[in-house]
């Protein structure tokens, strides 16, 4: 497939409750490399195989939740036309000037009906992954680390207007619907999945009365092996653990659902079958949510509707 | 927490938490935080959320005693609630005899007869 327009989740940004507790936390547990830190004092990280050199930013803050999402785009042209579409379609959208955000070129942000902030930008410094362009090894010792994600994959965020988010989504930034669950009725989205390549999801929402909240980011794992080595960590660590390790039955993925120290869900993941742009969607009715949720428990763990940050 | 006590003491010392709405009581250490004792009573639907104060489920009304706290979202607890002493669980440690009352989410588990739970509310509650 060729990928213009939206490439991937490029960051996160996310509020912290007490900054070098969860420092600690994002280093030495979950095993991401600190890449920077800034005169506001957020603190930057990215996962050992990234190339750019953040996808995960924490700021101090006496609020938990995400300040906003970013998608990396092809090139400047690309993001000034997709600036230009989202106004076309009646978004208002915001330039932050490079430099705002370390070794980041200029963002386009524009908030969402579901009350989040989601940003795109055609510019990071590369940084690398520690690992030679020239014959390079599998892996760096980076990722023998902590629980060692190999990059950000996705972010599931709850909030109001969900029909609204996914026609933005798939009518301007080019993304499509792999999956959803119905609402009880079955006459709308209770939640969606939405890729812009060929990974499973690289962005989710579910229908949520209160807006911009966050209910996980996702990190890639390599196998099912490093998700239960995750668990392992955690565990050690006492991080609180919400759901797994299991197997979604959206997006086949593997998982554990934990919380950082702040409360805010993260989710270890691996795997998810392959879906293409001309693929039908997959489709959930809502009585087979807990299925879709964790595939062998067939549970619809309340935890997961209810517990946002 | 006195100052003319060892801290170290004062963690290792169990104390009772009454649960004024049920009458219940239950011990926790001074390094144990209210939610995690009291999730061990078993009973069914304590929503024990994130555990770090971000996600506001776990909300009660301390009627009276000692205790330290953590840090806890704002978007669930202001100063409001923190003048009176409506914390999250998760993020308070005891250090003497405490009571309190539960609220929220917390109040529609603890309160109602114990059985299992039969349905889950939908996200879509416009």
């Amino acid at each position: 497939m060729a990928m213009t327009g939206v490439l991937r989740p490029g960051h996160a940004q996310v509020r912290v409750l007490d900054l070098e507790e969860s420092v600690r936390f994002y280093r030495d547990v979950l095993g991401l490399v600190e890449t920077g830190r800034d005169a506001q004092g957020r603190v930057y990280f990215k996962c050992w195989d990234e190339r750019d050199h953040h996808s995960y930013v924490i700021r101090e803050s006496d609020r938990a939740g995400i300040d906003f999402f970013g998608f990396r785009v092809l090139n400047t042209a690309e993001l000034d036309r997709l600036e230009a579409d989202l106004n076309a379609y009646g978004l208002a959208t915001e330039r932050i000037p490079a430099g705002e955000m370390l070794e980041t070129g200029e963002r386009v942000r524009f908030t969402l009906p579901s009350g989040h902030a989601i940003e795109l930008y055609a510019e990071k410094t590369k940084v690398g992954n520690g690992i030679p362009l020239i014959n390079p090894a599998p892996w760096s010792l980076q990722r023998e680390h902590g629980i060692g994600p190999v990059r950000l994959d996705h972010a599931l965020l709850y909030g109001p207007n969900v029909a609204e988010v996914q026609k933005i989504f798939t009518e301007v930034l080019g993304f499509y619907l792999v999956e959803r669950v119905l609402t009880p009725d079955g006459n709308a989205n209770a939640a969606i999945w939405l890729s812009c390549g060929q990974k499973v999801h690289d962005i989710a929402f579910a229908e949520y009365p209160e807006p911009g909240k966050l209910h996980h980011c996702s990190f890639l794992m390599e196998s099912w092996d490093q998700v239960l080595r995750a668990g392992d960590i955690m565990s050690m660590n006492t991080v609180p653990v919400d759901i797994g390790p299991t197997r979604h039955g959206v997006t086949r993925g593997c998982t554990i659902y934990a919380w950082d120290p702040s409360g805010n869900r993260f989710e270890t993941f691996f795997g998810g079958h392959l879906p293409y742009p001309d693929y039908e969607t997959l489709t959930w009715t809502f009585d087979n949510f807990g299925q879709g949720l964790d595939y062998p428990q067939r549970k619809l763990h309340e935890t997961f509707l209810t517990v946002v940050s | 927490m006195d100052k003319n006590e060892q801290p170290a003491e004062e963690t290792r010392m169990p104390h009772t938490v009454t649960i004024e709405d049920t009458g219940e009581r239950y011990t926790c250490a001074g390094e144990e935080s209210l939610l995690s004792a009291m999730a061990r009573l078993g009973r069914r639907g304590i929503p024990v959320g994130c555990r770090g104060g971000g996600c506001g489920v776990c909300k009660v009304e301390i009627l009276s005693g000692e205790f330290g706290t953590r840090a806890m979202s704002r978007d669930h607890v202001d100063d409001s609630d923190r003048a009176a002493g409506r914390l999250l669980a998760c993020r308070v440690y005891p250090a003497s005899d405490m009571s309190l009352k539960v609220v929220g989410k917390l109040q529609k588990s603890v309160c109602r007869p114990d059985r299992p739970v039969s349905s889950v509310t939908p996200p879509v509650t416009r």
